[in-house]
Formats: structure tokens, C-alpha cells, sequence
């Protein structure tokens, strides 16, 4: 069976690639910073050697709109073009193309329904910066193929939270069945607490750092349950109006498992939110 | 109320760049034109067929032709939709980086918790 080589939660900030390639005059005074902490970051995924991506993400009003809405989406092709006109526009991200594993898709597809997700399709995908970004801090070569899973954290009427924490269980259970022998890591981000088109976006931090240091120690700790006890769909409006991106970390903590210390934690405040990025290994750390 | 009308405006406008520099410059007209061109396409259907039934409320129009974001905050309008095609518009009126977004968010400063509705 395929092992799950590596569990890896993040903040997905569009603005890190330009903030990473700026120089001179350019360079915001924390680049330095943020790009060393990237680095380290992604040495966990390079150590863990995967062959295969599976990647969490959310459209953002790309490609999937109000007039057929997926709750949860699996791109299903062998190559998935990579970020729209707008995000370049607004954050330079480039354009890209990924590599798509179709075979892995499948099996997420029919085992996922049969197991109780009636999990929409889609045969021409185009990504947004909720994969990219993660593309470009965590594997900048671009090297591997992927499958891309996208939820709805975005357009209401959304799952609710422990849908997407049972979501990430059953993908774990999916990967750990998929005959053969290959080495998966499954990738997924979302946000901490964060205000977009509201009066408190932009501010000098994200717009709740006490839901932030919550929200970090129960990812970090694995506390499915407490987190669970406290967010509810309702509650997410508080920490700011577009937390509930939040939605994703949950997932990610259902593929990790409740009670899963995480192997790497790391923060950093910067204007407007808060970056999070959590490793586990479920079987181990790899060797060096 | 037609707050899907009002997202899927600022949707397709946000995604054409020559929309969104004549939306920038005759919001009124392009909102007119918008309405009468545009508002029933279905996006999903490749042979060009269309809704007949999609319009704006007065308030909703009104909003629209004048650039009022505070406006379409206030009526449940998606704030990730208003926010990415106002930055497209108005960003580059100002000196500071985000200057706009931050006075796009003092002009919403007046809203405290719960906000509008944006269910469709």
C-alpha cells in the first residue's frame, strides 16, 4: 500500500512570491524573514521524499461559481494550468502548469464516494494561488504530480466543520489503501483568522491573535475535539470574515488524527494575518 | 433582492481587464449595459443560453453606478468579490502601499458584528 509520507497544514499568503522576489527599494523589511522560514519549511516535505501530492484547497471564485457550487471537488486530469488573470494582477503570481495523477484521483473519487463523500469531479481544473502557493514555498521545482481536492469555505451554504475534519480522515484512510507502493503527502491550506472587504482587514496584525495562538496550539496538539467543541460556522464570523478558511486546517487535522503532536510548528505575524505551517509524519521522520 | 445579480456583476467584471477599466470609467453606463447584455448569460452553457429573468434592485443598481462599496457591503454583496475588483480600480490612486484597502476599511468602519448576509 501507498505510504502517507508526510501531513503538512499551511497558510496560503498570495503575497509571499512577490515579497520573496523583490529586491532593493522593493523588498518589504520582513522578506528576509518570511523566506527563511519558508526554507525551513520546506526542507520538512523535501525530507520526507513523496511521489505524489494530494493538495486541499479552496477556489476562490476562479473557476467554480454560485450557479453550481461544489461543497468538495476532485480534479480528476493530467495537467492542471495554474492561476488566473486576477492573481496576477493583484499579486504577480505567475502562471503555471502542474502535473496531474490520474490514477490517484480515481481511486480518491470512487473510494471517497463509496465511503459517504459524494464528491464532485472535474476533468479541466484550473488552480488558484490556494495550490500555488503552496507549489511555491513548499516545492518550487514543480516536480511532482498532484490532485487537487478543493472544498467550499467561501459560498454559503458551506459543510460545516466536522465535515471537513471527516473528510481529512477518510482521505488518510483512502492514501494509506491505494495499492502500490508509492509515497504520498498530502498538503492543505487555508487561514487563521483573517478580514477581506470587512473594516477590519489590513490592520497591523491578523484582525484576532487571540483566536490565532487558539487555533495554532489546537493544530499543533492534534485537539480535534476541542477545536470541535468551540468552532462552529456561526462562530467563525467573530475572528474575522473570512476565517472560515480555517475550515481547511481542520481538514488537514482529521488527515493527521486526533491527539497527532505535530512534528514542526512555526509562526510568523505579519500585517493583515498570521502564517502557520505544521509537518507530521505519520510513520516517522525520513532519514536526512 | 438580488445579491447573486450583484456577485455575478462584480464576478465577470473582475475577470475581463477591458471591463474593468470601463467599469473604472462609466460605472453608470457599464452598469446599464451590464444589466441589459449581460445579466441572464448563463457562464456554464456553451451554446449562449440565457436566464430571463435577472435584474438588479433599485438599491442594487444604484450602488453599482457609483462605485459605492460601503453600499454593497452594507446589502450582503460578497466582500471578496467588491474588494478584489475595487483594488483592481482604485489601487493605483494611491501613493502608500494599501493605502486603498485601508481606506476601504475605515470607510466600512461603521459595521460591527454580525455583518450583512452574503447567502445567495
Amino acid at each position: 500500500m501507498a505510504e502517507l509520507a508526510a501531513v503538512i497544514a499551511s497558510t496560503h499568503h498570495p503575497f509571499f512570491y512577490r515579497a520573496s522576489t523583490s529586491t532593493g527599494r522593493d523588498r518589504p523589511p520582513f522578506a528576509d524573514e518570511w523566506v527563511r522560514k519558508v526554507e525551513a519549511f520546506r526542507e520538512t516535505l523535501t525530507r520526507a521524499r513523496p511521489d505524489v501530492l494530494v493538495m486541499v484547497g479552496s477556489d476562490h471564485f476562479h473557476q467554480l461559481w454560485l450557479d453550481n457550487m461544489p461543497q468538495f471537488l476532485v480534479g480528476k486530469a493530467p495537467y492542471y494550468d495554474a492561476n488566473f488573470y486576477n492573481e496576477q494582477r493583484e499579486f504577480g503570481l505567475p502562471r503555471m502548469l502542474l502535473h496531474g495523477h490520474e490514477d490517484l484521483s480515481a481511486y480518491l473519487l470512487r473510494e471517497g464516494m463509496d465511503a459517504g463523500f459524494d464528491l464532485a469531479m472535474s476533468n479541466e481544473l484550473r488552480v488558484d494561488h490556494s495550490i500555488t502557493c503552496p507549489i511555491i514555498t513548499l516545492r518550487p521545482g514543480n516536480d511532482l504530480p498532484i490532485v487537487p481536492v478543493y472544498t467550499n469555505i467561501f459560498a454559503p451554504p458551506l459543510p460545516q466543520p466536522k465535515r471537513f475534519v471527516q473528510l481529512g480522515r477518510t482521505l488518510r484512510e483512502l492514501v494509506e489503501s491505494w495499492p502500490g507502493n508509492q509515497r504520498v503527502a498530502v498538503i492543505g491550506t487555508g487561514h487563521l483568522s483573517l478580514e477581506l472587504g470587512g473594516p477590519r482587514q489590513f490592520g497591523p496584525h491578523g484582525p484576532d491573535p487571540e483566536f490565532d495562538a487558539r487555533a495554532v496550539e489546537w493544530i499543533a496538539s492534534g485537539d480535534i475535539d476541542g477545536c470541535l467543541s468551540e468552532v462552529t460556522l456561526d462562530s467563525l464570523h467573530a475572528p474575522g470574515n473570512a476565517t472560515h478558511g480555517f475550515m481547511d486546517f481542520m481538514l488537514m487535522m482529521g488527515v493527521a488524527g486526533a491527539g497527532a503532536k505535530a512534528d514542526y510548528v512555526d509562526t510568523l505575524d505579519l500585517f493583515h494575518t498570521m502564517e502557520a505551517y505544521f509537518t507530521w509524519y505519520p510513520n516517522g521522520a525520513a532519514g536526512p | 433582492m438580488s445579491k447573486y445579480l450583484v456577485d455575478k456583476f462584480l464576478f465577470t467584471v473582475d475577470r475581463d481587464p477591458e471591463l474593468v477599466e470601463r467599469y473604472r470609467e462609466d460605472p453608470a453606463g457599464t452598469v446599464a449595459w451590464w444589466e441589459a447584455e449581460r445579466a441572464n448569460r448563463l457562464l456554464g452553457c456553451h451554446t449562449g443560453e440565457s436566464s430571463t429573468w435577472q435584474a438588479f434592485e433599485p438599491g442594487e443598481r444604484e450602488a453599482l453606478a457609483t462605485h459605492d462599496y460601503p453600499a454593497l457591503f452594507g446589502l450582503g454583496a460578497h466582500p471578496f468579490l467588491t474588494l478584489t475588483l475595487f483594488i483592481a480600480m482604485f489601487e493605483r490612486d494611491y501613493d502608500e502601499p494599501l493605502g486603498f484597502q485601508q481606506e476601504y476599511a475605515r470607510r466600512l468602519s461603521h459595521h460591527s458584528l454580525p455583518y450583512p448576509d452574503i447567502a445567495t
